[in-house]
């Protein structure tokens, strides 16, 4: 048993429906009591879809219970097909039907239903939401994909034709999933490469089927698409490029993976006038205060590795930590950790990721929704670059994460939270002026945080943990000197410092002995 | 007593279409979002799945505590397979818990799908952690599962749990009034106000603690505040309490034959009756009267959601002149939805249980001005054009009693309004 609070992805059988909801014509027979049907406000309330998630939840109640629970689902799932007349139907079981053993997939079967049935085994004791995502899809392309073509019948590189892919992995309820795909799909098109299929995303049946086709695949989100890539490039023999385009360097990199594989010159894009904002705003000397600033990075596997990358490369940031809730990708995290010199954490555990934070003091958090919260408890901006989703993560402007315009995105996000450089030096000259005092916060915190903004107080001046060193009248005194938007860190550095040295009184001494010791 | 006002009506025995199939509707443990803000010193344990876990939070949507007095032990392969007893599993997972949260003094194990279809005994393991920790916290068990129960339902199971371990009243003593069921602190407060002035004494289940609990015996007059209290109403009666028979406290009428009932068991004189609740009444009215002119003459649609819809539905018909086409409810409880029932018009279509498709598709023939749902159709419906009104806020906001009663008018006149607004 696991003791969990929040959690970052809900069962396996969220992750099909996530599937089913990017499709545009199957439907999802869900063997499920009546409260799983939550998971539709995911769908009509966060993303703001504007009609229900093609789901049918049998709901069945205790009484049927060791009675009439097949029937139930046969009748469901033949009323389903009749009413919705979906071009395929994926049947599967929810955790307490995983229990009772009913076996949707076999019992579908004898529906005799006039469409593919695609059944799914997601074991919910085991595994989450974007493995179920992941196995959902692969078992949908292999159901309906068409079988390979001889090459004789389909010559695939006519001269005069441009290369084709399909963009795999986009999905409901996924981090800027909707924009991603225009970003990318404009890239490639720069580049003389149509985009043929977008899956799961805006997908019909009929185009799944026909995944084949293209000439390669692009796999935007690893943990949705890489088994389903794989699977198409054993049977079809496309190849498949893996590099999320997010930053401007991931994006470069992208370019050229993809120039190479559909031969065509990467050269007008790489040197194209029109690339990023981003590699000039990191250099102008307002940039100049965000060296070195100490990030912490949990997320997606995806999105936080890439992240990293644009922490360090890309914004002269240093990584203090690296993390991700996605098990399944833990390798590729630890070797990207490894690479900024730094341990990955590898949790599900809220609760650990926030002991991590508070043990870290990181500058910027990048997180998803849940790190935003515990970097609001602690006082430290925040900006969101992943999964799971709130209702904020889907903007009303255009906001991609990938490609160069994702750059900008990204620039402008993660820069907002933290103090523009100006800023920062005019707060510090007027920090004795009665106008500036104490009270006052930046504004952008407020901007950021219009709804449950913290009293500014709860940052400034945490309460003394128990067994905290104390302070001299002097130590406070100079204590008070120190700019109050980072007075907070300045007080917990020199705690802890005291009490590393054993120490039970700060002196003026002590505090300047803590930020030689802090300082960079 | 005859001069106490009773609300008129003679009766709605219009017949009640019965559905099974596919419910949009919460389970019980949702109930837990609401319970654990209410009984301070309580923490909800859930042992499920990460099904259950997921429901809390999205269902908390962007309430994201520091740490709330809820949580879920989540079943593993491991547990099912055998390989870790279950027992051990949930006494170390207690034990846990109860080490990060001293304060806490009262526990609730909460039942799930897959720990009832596992047979898991938590009344049994609850008896014995109880003993373990020498009653502090003390550790009680219900069942929020959605194979027994639909959203509201499940406090009912959570007060249920508490009735047996309710003091005993002594025999001879002198009558006292027990309003049960959940409300807002502020309602509480005012209805208190009310009762202390109607010389009635009062206590309530829940309280604000879960540590002191009110007794209960043959001199205790119970009223409901909630109409989803069966379990805890035939406990309550079964240990002598009286069910005063009246409609929910919602809107001015109701509200003001809610204190009746109260007034009339405890021989309340009219005048003395009169004089305290006019002023609230008055307010009320006025209240109420300023949401009329949007509300009157158009019709309302509710999709079950609360057990609410009954009494909801009331207040729109007789207090705000609203057309009622469909009025769906999860489970209808006759006899504690009676007084409100009477008040409904005799051709109304009451509907039980669900089969969403089919509702859908009565909805939109109807084509009613205002649809009442849950939050998987709200846009959806939006999108197809009807205004709704998301019925979970008629849970989570304060719409009981006199003050309160001008609110709850507004909320269903807002999205009307909000569509006269909006030129885009
Ligand atoms: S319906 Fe059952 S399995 Fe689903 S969230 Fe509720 S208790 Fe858990
Ligand atoms: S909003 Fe205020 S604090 Fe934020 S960047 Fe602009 S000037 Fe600076």
């Amino acid at each position: 048993m696991q003791l969990t609070v929040w959690t970052y992805e809900g069962p396996p059988h969220v992750g099909a429906m996530r599937i089913a909801a990017a499709l545009t014509d199957v439907h999802y027979v869900l063997h499920a009591p009546q409260g799983d049907t939550y998971a539709d406000l995911l769908f009509t309330m966060i993303e703001r879809r504007d009609s229900r998630p093609p789901v049918t939840y049998t709901t069945f109640e205790a009484r049927d219970l060791g009675g009439d629970t097949a029937d139930l689902f046969k009748t469901a799932a033949r009323e389903s097909y009749e009413r919705f007349r979906p071009a395929a139907l994926l049947v599967g079981a929810s955790c307490t039907a995983e229990l009772i053993q009913d076996d949707p997939g076999g019992l579908a079967q004898t529906l005799g239903l006039p469409v593919p049935v695609v059944p799914l085994e997601l074991p919910s004791y085991q595994r989450k939401e974007l493995w179920g995502a992941s196995e959902t899809f692969y078992r949908l392309v292999r159901t309906l994909s068409a079988p390979a073509r001889t090459e004789e019948a389909a010559p695939r590189a006519e001269a005069a034709r441009r290369p084709t892919c399909n963009l795999l992995g986009p999905t409901a309820l996924g981090f800027r999933h909707r924009d991603d795909v225009i970003e990318v799909t404009r890239l490639l098109d720069r580049l003389g490469i149509d985009v043929a299929v977008v899956a799961p995303q805006g997908a019909s049946a009929a185009d799944i089927a026909r995944l084949g086709e293209a000439d390669f695949n692009v796999v935007l989100y690893p943990e949705i698409a890489r088994q389903a890539a794989a699977w198409l490039a054993r049977a079809h023999g496309q190849p498949t490029v893996e590099v999320p385009p997010i930053g401007v360097g991931a994006t470069r990199d992208f370019v050229r993976a993809v120039a190479a594989v559909a031969g065509v010159d990467p050269a007008p894009v790489l040197d194209a006038e029109a690339g990023s904002r981003l590699p000039w705003y990191a250099r102008s000397v307002d940039s100049t205060y965000l060296t070195g600033k100490r990030v912490f990075v949990f997320g997606d596997a995806t999105h936080a590795v890439a992240a990293a990358r644009i922490a360090r490369d890309e914004l002269g940031f240093t990584v203090v930590g690296l993390g991700t809730y996605v098990r399944e990708f833990a390798r590729e995290v630890r070797a990207a950790a490894a690479e900024h010199g730094i341990e990955a954490l590898i949790t599900d555990d809220y609760l650990e990721v926030e002991a991590r934070i508070a043990e870290l003091q990181p500058e910027l958090v990048l997180g998803s929704q849940m790190e935003r919260h515990i970097a609001k408890r602690l006082g430290v901006p925040c900006a969101v670059i992943s999964a799971p989703v709130h209702v904020q993560d889907f903007p009303a402007r255009y906001a991609p994460q990938m490609g160069f315009e994702g750059a900008n995105v990204i620039f402008d996000t993660w820069v907002h939270p933290l103090m523009m450089g100006l800023e920062e030096h005019l707060l510090g000259m007027f920090r004795d002026d009665p106008e500036f005092g104490d009270g006052r916060r930046p504004s952008h915190l407020a901007a950021v945080e219009p709804t449950d903004h913290a009293p500014a107080a709860a940052a400034v001046a945490p309460a003394p943990l128990p067994g905290a060193p104390g302070w001299s009248p002097e130590a406070e005194q100079e204590l008070r000197k120190i700019p109050f938007f980072v007075r907070g860190k300045a007080r917990r550095n020199t705690e802890s410092f005291a009490r590393d040295a054993g120490l039970t009184f700060i002196t003026v001494e002590t505090l300047y002995d803590a930020k030689a010791h802090f300082g960079r | 007593m005859s001069a106490l006002p009773a609300l008129p009506g003679d009766g709605c025995d219009a017949p009640v279409l019965r559905e099974r199939g596919q419910r949009e509707v919460f389970c019980g443990l949702t109930g837990i979002l609401w319970l654990h803000r209410r009984i301070r010193d309580a923490f909800f344990l859930v042992v499920g799945s990460r099904t259950c876990a997921h429901l809390l939070q999205s269902a908390a949507g962007v309430m994201i505590f520091a740490e709330p007095r809820f949580a879920t032990a989540i079943i593993e392969e491991r547990d099912l397979a055998g390989l870790a007893d279950l027992d051990e599993e949930l006494d170390r997972v207690v034990g846990r818990l109860i080490e990060r949260r001293p304060d806490i003094r009262l526990l609730f194990l909460v039942g799930s799908c897959p720990s009832e279809v596992i047979k898991l005994d938590l009344g049994r393991a609850a008896s014995r952690l109880s003993t373990n920790f020498g009653h502090r916290p003390r550790v009680l068990s219900y069942s929020g599962s959605g194979i027994e129960t639909t959203f509201t339902a499940g406090e009912d199971a959570c007060l249920a749990a508490l009735v047996p371990d309710m003091p005993a009243a002594a025999p001879d003593t002198a009558p006292r009034l027990l309003v049960a069921g959940s409300l807002a602190d502020v309602v509480e407060d005012q209805f208190r106000r009310l009762f202390a002035d109607l010389g009635i004494p009062v206590d309530v289940l829940p309280g604000r603690s879960g540590a002191d609990l009110p007794a209960v015996g043959p001199a205790t007059r119970l009223l409901l505040a909630q109409p989803y209290l069966g379990e805890t109403a035939r406990r309550l009666e079964a240990r002598g309490a009286r069910r005063l028979a009246a409609p929910f406290p919602l809107g001015a009428e109701g509200t003001t034959a809610w204190l009746a009932a109260a007034a009339r068991a405890f021989s309340v004189p009219a005048a003395r009756f009169e004089a305290v609740v006019t002023p609230g009444r008055d307010r009320a009215r006025a209240a109420v009267a300023r949401h009329r002119a949007t509300l009157a003459g158009r019709s309302v649609f509710f999709f079950p959601d609360s057990q609410l819809e009954v009494p909801l539905a009331r207040v729109l018909h007789s207090e705000l002149g609203m057309t009622l086409t469909e009025v769906g409810t999860p489970y209808l409880h006759r006899a504690h939805l009676d007084a409100d029932l009477r008040l409904l018009p005799g051709d109304v279509r009451l509907s039980e249980g669900q089969d969403v498709d089919r509702q859908l598709d009565r909805c939109r023939r109807d084509r009613p001005d205002l649809v009442v749902c849950g939050l998987g159709l709200a846009n959806p419906l939006e999108a197809e054009g009807f205004a709704t009104k998301w019925s979970i806020e008629t849970v989570f906001t304060p719409i009981q009693g006199y003050e309160q009663a001008g609110d709850l008018a507004e909320l269903f006149a807002r999205p009307l309004n909000r569509r006269d607004r909006l030129e885009v």
